[in-house]
């Protein structure tokens, strides 16, 4: 009565999946068996390992019809357990490795064993490798309770990182990053039970096939994606964000933020494109990307209004996070149902772009704090003669990020934009673009004060070392030219695009957002120009200013309202609400 | 009522009572037991549906309870993180509150004008 469910057997090269989470796992056993003494050649065993895995998967999925199956035990699903790859998970998978070979890079002075207290790099070293075993298998599970161990595992890897230093604040940030963490993660495993109960298989393919629209599986559906915005800190539910990625080594940093978060995003994809695409609905769908729209307003407001560079950053995430939640409802035809369409290449291209550019920018982060021995954004004037590399680092990473052409963002950017006009979806057009004009007014707020002459000739408290800054800057750049790359054997990206990027319309575009973010930088920025003193500033102070008291009044009332948010009572009950209000728009849906 | 359904109303109690006792309490180690409890209720859950996998002819369907298992060891070592994390806490602290004072009063308007 079922359409035969595909691919029940073992694909030719679908023993690389199971490598490609054996090889890191292998790495954080012999570390730990071995001690500290050997941790860094086995560190440099298993990178280039993972790196050739992750490079064969993406060499072969073109060649045998865009997937990898392995069965594990030869055991078919639903009894047995299958990985299996897809073109999202190839470059994923890809991405992972990039990222934990130029974060590895970076730390590798930062980290050396005998450098700091003995403890903490080996802890590292462990650490980043579990976090990428975990990574690895959320890419290539195919049933949701792989998923949920390997969510569990995530967690488990990244707490740690955070409370690395081992003092009292990053210990509290653990704690409540772990805490409500689980609450995300019961939530999802509730979700799984239901499902289970209702259709007898976990398996992702045989789930697809069995759906309906019954309540059950409506509010299973509910459960796991509010418990999974938790863990992925999807406004409102970012309590745990903050304070954990701006406390952490800027190494772990760069992991946390770049990586981590998007394991718990590919899972949404996972459920909502690839088990359930009929069951969210047009509201649904639309209550998700509002609170994408929420974490973008929220998010860049309070990030302008930070004192330190790394709260900035870790806001600055919370932001581009609400970024990719946009892609959902964008992805709906007019049925109503998900399709694997451009939307989705584009909010997949998207994180990748955030993943590489936000890893760099919080490594440039690390060096400028290292080197200025602070990171007050009023105090770093000078910085950009005093460590180029770093600043460099910081700007490209964050023209990427803003969509500078032939960046990731800006293709991402293109992809959604042209399904906005697709669906008639006008409003998201408007919010892809503030979120862009947001994303360049932080970095030319930094970059204003960077670049500014210093009062007195910059002392550097230490030098940071070439080698690591070159790491982020090759991630920087790496970010800078993801929309060069041939993507369409992974994702549905149609071919005449990138002629696009290129050209009189799209210098328009881009002049427009990096004025509306010089603009906004200046109205919403409470900390005072470094060229405040100048007289021709003085002059143009003198217009806008009762509209800039009202602009600096209103993000006041924001960063008040994100602080309530982020108390625990306030965010629990956020949690609830945002599941009652999942369900209750999946049921009108259907 | 069947045994399914009392079951079934435990696993609710015991969820809801986690819940409202990992988003009310202040101490940490309160929360840490509302979350075992909270996840007490799922795996409960997880029983009932192996139950009613037997009503569908199978003998008690196993899936479930391999489920549950490795779920009890997730949750084990959950907890098993967090009171390291939170002994450390106190070690250091000297308070296992999860409020630093920085977050207990918020920054002043920084606006120079």
């Amino acid at each position: 009565m079922l359409p035969p469910a595909p691919a029940l057997v073992t694909t030719a090269g679908g023993f690389l999946l199971v490598l490609s989470i054996v090889a890191p796992v292998a790495g954080v056993l012999l570390e730990f068996a071995l001690g500290e003494r050997y941790v860094r050649p086995v560190v440099s065993t298993v990178i280039p390992v993972g790196l050739a895995i992750a490079a064969a998967v993406l060499v072969l999925l073109p060649r045998s019809d865009g997937h990898l199956v392995y069965l594990l035990g030869a055991w078919p699903p639903p009894l047995g357990v299958a990985l299996r790859a897809d073109g999202l998970s190839a470059v994923m998978l890809a991405t992972t490795a990039v990222v934990i070979c130029a974060v590895a890079i970076f730390a590798a002075t930062d980290f050396r064993p005998q450098s700091v207290e003995a403890r903490t790099p080996f802890a590292f070293w462990i650490l980043l490798l579990a976090i990428w075993g975990a990574l690895n298998t959320i890419f290539v599970a195919g049933d949701l309770f792989t998923l949920y161990v390997a969510l569990e595992l995530l967690t488990f890897a990244a707490v740690p990182l955070v409370s690395l230093d081992g003092r009292a604040e990053t210990l509290r940030a653990a704690l409540r990053y772990l805490l409500f963490a689980l609450l995300g993660s019961v939530f999802y495993l509730m979700g799984t039970a239901l499902l289970y109960g209702l259709y007898g298989t976990l398996d992702i393919v045989l789930l697809s096939h069995r759906v309906s629209a019954e309540p059950g599986a409506l509010i299973a559906a509910a459960l796991m994606t509010s418990g999974l915005l938790a863990k992925t800190a999807l406004f409102p539910l970012h309590l745990w964000l903050p304070p954990a990625h701006a406390g952490a080594p800027a190494a772990a940093s760069a992991i946390l933020s770049g990586l981590v978060v998007k394991g718990s995003f590919f899972i949404v994809v996972r459920l909502w494109f690839y088990v359930l695409p009929a069951l969210p609905g047009f509201t649904a769908a639309q209550f998700l990307a509002t609170l994408g729209a929420g974490a973008i307003l929220v998010g860049s407001i309070v990030a302008l209004r930070q004192e330190r560079l790394k709260l900035l950053v870790a806001y600055s995430t919370l932001a581009q996070i609400g970024y990719l939640f946009l892609l959902f409802p964008l992805a709906l035809d007019a049925s109503g149902r998900l399709e694997t369409g451009q939307a989705l290449a584009g909010g997949l291209i998207q994180a990748i772009s955030h993943a590489t550019a936000k890893a760099a920018m919080f490594m440039a982060v690390g060096s400028i704090y290292a080197g200025l021995g602070h990171d007050r954004i009023t105090g770093i004037s000078g910085a950009a003669r005093a460590l180029p590399l770093s600043v460099m680092t910081f700007a490209l990473a964050g023209f990427a990020l803003m969509g500078i052409q032939p960046g990731g963002a800006s293709l991402a950017k293109e992809l959604l934009l042209q399904e906005t006009a697709r669906t008639g979806q006008w409003w998201w057009a408007g919010v892809l673009q503030v979120g862009g004009m947001f994303t360049a007014a932080y970095v030319v707020l930094v970059l204003a004060h960077a670049l500014s002459p210093p009062d007195r000739p910059v002392a550097l408290a230490a030098r940071p070392p070439r080698g690591s800054g070159l790491a982020a800057l090759a991630l920087a750049l790496c970010s800078l030219f993801l929309g060069l790359l041939p993507w369409e054997p992974y994702l549905p990206i149609p071919y005449a695009l990138e002629s696009k990027l290129f050209g009189v319309e799209a210098l328009v575009k881009l002049l427009v957002t990096v004025l509306g973010g010089v603009a906004l930088a200046i109205l919403l920025s409470p900390w005072p120009h470094p060229l405040a003193g100048t007289v021709a500033r003085r002059d143009l102070k003198t217009v806008p200013g009762p509209f800039r008291r009202a602009c600096l009044g209103f993000g006041s009332l924001v960063e008040r309202g994100d602080h309530v948010l982020r108390q625990w009572p306030a965010a629990g009950i956020c949690m609830l609400a945002v599941a009652l209000l999942l369900a209750a728009s999946m049921f009108g849906a259907n | 009522m069947s045994a399914v359904t009392v079951f079934g109303l435990y696993a609710a109690a015991a969820v809801g009572l986690g819940l409202y006792g990992l988003i009310t309490t202040p101490q940490p180690l309160r929360k840490i037991i509302a979350f075992n409890l909270l996840g007490s209720g799922v795996f409960l859950l997880f029983g009932i549906v192996g139950r009613r996998g037997a009503a569908a002819g199978f003998g008690n369907d196993p899936v479930p309870q391999a489920l549950v298992i490795t779920g009890v060891v997730v949750a084990f070592s959950a907890t098993a993180l967090a009171i390291a994390l939170l002994l450390r806490l106190f070690q250091i602290a000297g308070s296992t509150t999860l409020n630093s004072r920085a977050a207990a009063s918020p920054r002043s308007d920084p606006s120079g004008n």
